[in-house]
């Protein structure tokens, strides 16, 4: 057991330290996809206590969040500088088709409102 | 055509070469554009250019409503002249894809001041985007294998004939846009993966979008592709690329689903979509797994693996057992009944007579796989071997395709046209190999002859030769199309051909030193190959003109003097529109519902949307009732004029009579007093005088053969080949009022009640009855 919580706190203090070194805009991109994931959360923990009526209310909240969440996501996969797949792929055309992306998204939710 | 020869690309030849090889690529591709929209323009020539079969005369209707009314109209529109007396939104129950690209395009055309008429853009809807869809094959397999396969598979889906039978000019169906839909949404989905842009998934979740407007086989995409993502990830080819080509597809793909009224809610109710959902989740756990992999070291990575892996699996776990409660509380179990048929094969035709009724519904036969891809089917092998040799993302997910395709095909006849585009790929892939290495081999054969110090050629053969297989790979194909229809080899020659597709691509690969066959060899090769398509062309010329370009609502057949045209149908509707009252209804069997409101423009009881089985199954019950009883069921309805098809006079085989058993089958599924066993002589379906007498006494056997005797004395009925059972007798509650020239369509007229009648009992009798009808007559109708 001793051993068990020696290594788990070893984890995350490597975790932590490695996290420590990536860049800024990177973290920034993290803050916002925590940001949108724990307003998904509220939301579906909102419909479980009141009712999920207005049905394309509650799916149009949630996955907005959720898609917003997975953009990002996306977004920090092209940009970050440790993946080498997208090394001609220069951070002002990512960010270009992120925002092409959030477009749609939100162009259909608001249509999905209701 | 831009990438093969990139490497020597530096000299300003190579840079030529290059441009001519874009030219001659884009010239092909045109080419393979008319080719597929002219080799369906064969039922316009030899018909004309009307609408086909049934569903397309209702898609039909519902473009004519949409042009004339416009977008917000249509999205609202309540159809009375269907359903009698329940009508049916149309609005929200169909898909609304094909009519609203037709639509559009009629606008646009009209736009540009070209009077084009609604019918005649619905007719060439079809043909267009065939064309759209030869392209869009060349692209996804460009993604796959490259320029020349690209254009071989392109070059062989413009003319496969199961796709030639869904998308001949006049068969304006959803089908006809959906395979265009299907095979782009691949392509872009391909396209991300390769790229991993996310610019193309966005355009992959409209067209995604475009092909759930079009077709309920989407769901085939959204349980595909999942199923892809999942092969990448348990075979240890999880890229970032992966993550951005399937995560926002899920997303905004579910949202734009959601936005057609036909799907709704669906799109996350029901289990179809399930599989997406919960290889999303999957997905982002191994996201987060391989994220957290590059931030720490090996050591450290197991105790985060053991961790990260518990917890994912309680989610995955947790989520499930949320999706089997929900599923479990719903009625179907979540699955609609079409869904479960292709899961279980036998499930239809246990459970849902209406759907095992329909003929397209049924598993094919070998033979019709043999008549619907043709030689594609020996070829399909080598595309899968040559997939494999080198395996990338995009060539698994082609392999993946055929498979389930295949299976799929295997379930329903219909599904034969999602196998097609497949088929087309992987053969294209293998035939555009096969090329490939045998005129490689001829080129290092003759440069070797030219000079015997050709040790230095050999190495730089290796790069080179691609270009030159694209352009002879396109000669080729032209003097294909020319040369097909005069050759005519033996079969042996086509076996040769097989052995030779099927051996030579892997023969090559695995010694990649000695690329070369021996020049004879390599020649005969080629010429198999050429011979081989020239049957492939043939065949699919002749499915086009003979087999599939029939638009059965008008029937020839051809007899020593000359040819005869059967307009029967027409006929019928025209009369029924010109004699009848406008609201008068007409019952029928559903199949013929489509086309009476379409053509006629009468009210139906029931049409080929069969959402309502009670309804169908009254329908049913009044056709294989006593004349009595269907009297009054029809009454009931507020029934007007009775509609029968019949083939016997002239041998038309898929007539009501053929269809009499189902109509039993379906009527006592919802009312038990109908049963099938009283329409069956030992288990045989049978109308001559040893028929049963609740066969001979029912309805439709009575309004098929009224004063049938009278056209030969005889009563000899042609499609079932014998004379009929019951010839000489009278209709008491029905009048005939109409039948075509060769006696296809007959239209009858229910008599009104008698207002006299001898005898007390009876008119104790018939007092009650008519009591009981004048209360129904009374009854407004809703829906006037």
């Amino acid at each position: 057991m001793p051993r068990a919580t020696s290594d788990a706190k070893l984890l995350i203090q490597s975790l932590s330290n490695a996290y420590a070194a990536t860049p800024t805009n990177l973290k920034i991109i993290d803050l916002y996809v925590i940001c949108a994931v724990a307003t998904a959360l509220i939301q579906v923990a909102y419909m479980g206590l009141v009712g999920s009526f207005p049905f394309n209310s509650f799916l149009s909240g949630v996955l907005s969040c959720i898609g917003t969440a997975v953009l990002a996501v996306c977004l920090r996969i092209q940009v970050n500088k440790d993946n080498k797949e997208f090394k001609d792929l220069p951070p002002e055309r990512a960010f270009a088709d992120f925002v092409l992306c959030n477009l749609v998204l939100h162009l259909v939710i608001m249509n999905f409102l209701g | 055509m831009a990438e093969p020869v990139s490497s020597a690309a530096a000299s300003g030849g190579g840079r030529l070469r290059n441009a001519f090889g874009g030219v001659l690529c884009a010239f092909t591709l045109l080419l393979i554009g008319v080719v597929a929209f002219s080799i369906r323009l064969f039922s316009v020539i030899k018909y004309e250019s009307v609408i086909h079969e049934f569903d397309p005369y209702f898609n039909f209707r519902v473009t004519q409503f949409l042009s004339k009314n416009g977008i917000y109209e249509f999205w609202n529109w309540f159809d009375d002249r269907t359903w009698y007396p329940l009508g049916r939104v149309i609005g929200g129950t169909v898909y609304p894809g094909l009519t609203l690209t037709a639509g559009t395009m009629w606008w646009l055309v009209n736009a540009l001041n070209i009077p084009l008429s609604v019918e005649t853009v619905c007719v060439f809807t079809a043909p267009i985007f065939s064309a759209n869809a030869s392209w869009a094959t060349y692209l996804l397999t460009k993604e796959a294998k490259g320029t020349g396969a690209g254009l071989m598979a392109a070059a062989i889906l413009a003319m496969v004939p199961s796709y030639i039978s869904r998308s001949v000019a006049g068969s304006y169906d959803n089908e006809a846009v959906a395979i265009f839909a299907l095979i782009f949404t691949f392509y872009l989905y391909v396209k991300t993966l390769n790229t991993g842009s996310l610019f193309y998934a966005t355009l992959n979740a409209l067209s995604y979008f475009y092909m759930v407007c079009s077709w309920g086989g989407y769901t085939f995409i959204i349980n595909l592709i999942p199923m892809h993502v999942l092969l990448c990830i348990v075979t240890g080819r999880y890229s970032s690329r992966l993550y951005i080509a399937y995560a926002p597809l899920v997303i905004l793909g579910t949202l734009l689903a959601a936005l057609v009224p036909v799907v709704g809610f669906n799109a996350v109710m029901t289990s179809e979509h399930f599989a997406s959902f919960l290889v999303f989740i999957i997905l982002h756990v191994v996201a987060l797994v391989y994220y957290i992999k590059g931030l720490l070291t090996p050591r450290l990575f197991k105790v985060a693996m053991t961790l990260v892996i518990s917890v994912g699996l309680a989610v995955c776990f947790a989520v499930v057992a949320v999706l089997v409660a929900l599923v479990a509380s719903s009625p179907t179990k979540g699955w609609s009944g079409r869904s479960l048929s292709l899961l279980d094969p036998t499930y239809a035709s246990k459970y849902i007579p209406i759907i095992a009724s329909v003929s397209e519904h049924q598993p094919p036969t070998w033979p019709s796989y043999f008549m619907d891809i043709n030689v594609l089917a020996f070829l399909i092998p080598a595309g899968i071997i040559s997939c494999f040799l080198p395996l990338s993302d995009a060539s698994s997910f082609m392999v993946l395709y055929l498979v389930t395709a295949v299976y799929f095909s295997g379930v329903m006849v219909r599904l034969m046209l999602v196998l097609a585009p497949a088929a087309c790929i992987l053969s294209g892939i293998a035939l555009s190999e096969v090329f490939g290495v045998l005129t490689r081999s001829i080129k290092f054969q003759l440069s070797k002859l030219f000079d015997d110090s050709s040790a230095a050629v050999s190495a730089s053969g290796d790069s080179g030769p691609e270009s030159s297989t694209n352009s002879t790979k396109s000669e080729n194909r032209n003097e294909k199309s020319e040369t097909a229809p005069k050759e005519k080899p033996s079969k042996k020659n086509r076996k040769k051909e097989k052995e030779v597709a099927e051996s030579v691509p892997v023969k090559p690969k695995k010694e990649k030193r000695l690329l070369v066959l021996p020049f004879e060899l390599s020649i005969m090769g080629i010429l198999l190959l050429i011979v081989l398509g020239g049957f492939y062309v043939v065949h699919c010329v002749w499915a086009a003109a003979e087999a599939y370009s029939a638009p059965s609502i008008v029937l020839t057949s051809r007899s020593r003097d000359g040819l005869h045209v059967f307009d029967d149908f027409r006929e019928a509707y025209a009369w029924l529109s010109h004699n009848t009252d406008v609201d008068d209804k007409v019952a029928s069997w559903w199949d013929y519902g489509y086309q009476t409101t379409a053509m006629a423009n009468r009210t139906v009881i029931v049409d080929n949307n069969t959402w309502n089985n009670t309804h169908i199954a009254t329908v049913g019950t009044a056709m294989s009732s006593p004349e009595k009883a269907a009297w009054e069921i029809f009454n009931s309805l507020d029934v007007k004029y009775v509609l029968v098809v019949f083939g016997g006079l002239v041998g038309y085989p898929s007539d009501d009579i053929n269809k009499f058993l189902w109509m039993v089958r379906i009527g006592g599924g919802v009312f038990p007093h109908i049963k099938e066993p009283d329409y069956l002589r030992d288990g045989q379906y049978r109308v001559d005088a040893q028929a049963t007498p609740t066969m001979l006494n029912c309805l439709m056997y009575k309004l098929c053969y009224y004063r049938f005797v009278e056209t030969d004395g005889k009563g000899f009925d042609r499609v079932r080949g014998y004379e009929i059972g019951k010839k000489h007798f009278k209709l008491t509650h029905f009048e005939e009022v109409f039948t075509t020239h060769h006696w296809m369509v007959r239209i009858y007229k229910l008599k009104p009640q008698k207002n006299r009648v001898r005898g007390k009992l009876k008119k104790l009798k018939s007092n009650a009855k008519t009591s009981s009808t004048l209360v129904a007559g009374r009854k407004k109708n809703p829906w006037q």
